[in-house]
């Protein structure tokens, strides 16, 4: 039975068409879907960087804003990729049927499943991309280190994905999807080096936030990008990110088959 | 001729609930194949493990030969379903919908564009065209999801209450576009609630009941195997009773009236009339719904 959770599915290009329809929903709603990446950035970069930012000064010696840049784009990576993942499927699968739809055709449920994944981490990659120009123009990312946050930005959206997915797997109904949003989302949003070094922590919380919490990692490797401060750390980052996704990209995807197939 | 369906003791069993009890049929290349019963009767259950949907519990069950278990894409790229919720892509207009669910079959966007054209003809919605799905009537979504089965050329078509909660001419012009198909050598199985509708296009059916499999035949048989070929009704009163027992003519009583069935519809209305000065007398041919009532009882369903 839980070797079954974590077996291998057979996946196929088709999942790509299930990517490709939330792609044409979301270039449809274009206009709606762009402003939020763009106004974003600016409130946080105002009320933190330079409302918060003007007591902090540095942080060892890197000014406030510049510490707090990468962390607003791993927030963002995780958002778009969570919040798609959880209530965007959630939406599609329960009250659009959407899903019954796709699997009366030549597509398999593991499919879908990866579709809508590979299309939440498409949506933090687009976001990132959107948001980056607005970093750039601020002057608090180092080019051209920074464009490797949108490659970037697929990985940890995809990780973020994931994780929603089985979340979304799980729930009993939609309302319930606001625990993990307040109970998970909300203290890594805190805890995880974003806008205070994690240093400061003391070493067992410092230890529990990367082992445990995503955006750790995240956080790790986005500004490791923005500051070209490149440590062998990051490596252990990535490697964290690629082997949790890939555990968790099975496990959503047998989770769904699961609640689905009866 | 090889089946297009074939059914062996075929079980579905959710937890402990039994929704489909062994049941065996087998649709033939070209007919119409229709599934009556009551609510809960397991008939959608059923269209789902046939369109690989759901996975059977045990006996065995070949579409086109292959098994629903091992070969479901094979199939599910054969076959079209209409199912009975309606599911139709609400982020998109009526032929964003055809053209969508194309690309789900591999359908390339030109053959695509040109289908989802003809298919709006076919069921005359030419006019919504770009229209958002959330401003058609419940009959226009239920025509487009008839021609969204069919972008893939479907060999099989599978449709669970097809013109459920459409107005007469919708229904009328459903079944019209099914005859059509049928004509072109589609095999169509589908489920209704509606006799008149199983009477109209099914070449076969069975009548369901309970999960399991009551009577199978064309409805011409059922209807002279379980009932014969005539009813007489009269109105209810204690008077007929009286002289339909004295008269040795067996009857039921529905609500108000007394129902006979009878092959010799005309002398039983006679003697009604003349013997037991019966009010409102009344012959006709039976139905299936006699049939359907006859072995689905009239109790009202959960
Ligand atoms: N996923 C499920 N889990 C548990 N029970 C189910 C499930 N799906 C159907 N059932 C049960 O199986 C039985 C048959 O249901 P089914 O939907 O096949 O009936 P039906 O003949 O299509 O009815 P209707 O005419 O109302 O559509 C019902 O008692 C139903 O409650
Ligand atoms: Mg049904």
């Amino acid at each position: 039975m839980i070797r079954d959770l974590f077996a291998i599915p057979r996946l196929t290009g088709k999942a790509w068409t299930v990517w490709q329809r939330n792609l044409d929903v979301f270039l449809k709603t274009w206009r709606v879907n762009l402003v939020p990446p763009f106004i974003e950035p600016f409130l946080y970069l105002i009320a933190l960087g330079f409302g918060l930012g003007g007591f902090v000064g540095y942080i060892g010696d890197v000014p406030y804003i510049d510490f707090i840049a990468p962390a607003i784009v791993a927030v963002s990576i995780m958002n778009s990729a969570f919040f798609e993942c959880t209530y965007g499927s959630y939406v599609r699968m329960y009250y659009g049927k959407t899903f019954d739809a796709i699997i009366a055709t030549p597509v398999s449920i593991e499919e879908v499943i990866a579709g809508e994944l590979l299309w939440g981490a498409t949506r933090s990659m687009i976001y990132t991309g959107l948001m980056l120009p607005v970093l750039i123009l601020f002057g608090v990312v180092d080019l051209p280190s920074s464009l490797l946050l949108i490659p970037f930005a697929f990985l940890g959206g995809l990780l973020f994905a994931c994780i929603a997915m089985c979340f979304t797997a799980a729930t009993p109904s939609i309302d319930a999807l606001n625990y993990p949003s307040f109970l998970f989302i909300t203290p890594m949003l805190l805890f995880s080096g974003t806008f205070f070094p994690i240093t400061v922590l003391p070493p067992a919380l410092q230890a529990f936030a990367y082992v445990v919490l995503p955006l750790t990692n995240v956080v790790s490797i986005c500004r490791g990008i923005t500051l070209t401060l490149f440590s062998p750390f990051m490596i252990l980052n990535l490697a964290w990110i690629a082997i949790v996704t890939t555990v968790l990209f099975f496990l959503s995807v047998n989770l769904m088959k699961r609640r689905l197939i009866v | 001729m090889e089946p297009v369906i074939d059914a062996i003791n075929l079980v579905k069993q959710f937890g402990p609930f039994t929704a489909v009890d062994t049941i065996n049929f087998s649709v033939r290349p070209g007919e119409v194949f229709g599934f009556l019963g009551p609510n809960g009767a397991g008939k959608t259950t059923t269209m789902k493990m046939i369109q690989c949907a759901s996975p059977r519990t045990s006996g065995t069950l070949s579409v086109f030969g292959m098994d629903p278990g091992t070969h479901s894409s094979e199939i599910k790229a054969m076959i079209g379903v209409v199912p009975q919720e309606t599911n139709l892509d609400t982020e998109f207009s009526t032929i964003e919908n055809l053209i969508v669910y194309s690309r789900y079959f591999g359908i390339s966007k030109e053959v695509a564009e040109e289908r989802a054209e003809k298919l709006l003809d076919f069921v005359q919605l030419t006019e919504k065209r770009d229209v958002i799905i959330e401003k058609l009537s419940g009959g226009m979504k239920r025509r487009l999801i008839l021609a969204r089965a069919l972008v893939n050329q479907p060999k099989l078509l599978i449709l669970d209450e097809p013109t459920i909660g459409l107005d007469p001419q919708a229904r009328h012009l459903i079944w019209e576009k099914l005859k059509l198909l049928r004509s072109l050598g589609n095999t169509i199985v589908l489920t209704t609630h509606y006799l008149e509708e199983a009477e109209r296009l099914c070449d076969r059916l069975v009548i369901m009941n309970k999960g399991t499999i009551l009577v199978q035949g064309s409805p011409a048989e059922l209807v002279l195997d379980h009932v014969g070929s005539g009813i007489v009704e009269a109105e209810h009163s204690p008077g007929v009773e009286a002289c339909l027992l004295d008269m040795d003519i067996p009857y039921e009583v529905v609500g108000d009236i007394v129902q006979v069935v009878t092959d010799n519809p005309r002398t039983v209305a006679q003697e009604l009339l003349s013997k037991c000065d019966a009010k409102r007398v009344l012959t006709r041919a039976a139905t299936l719904e006699d049939v359907f009532l006859k072995l689905t009882g009239r109790g009202l369903r959960e």
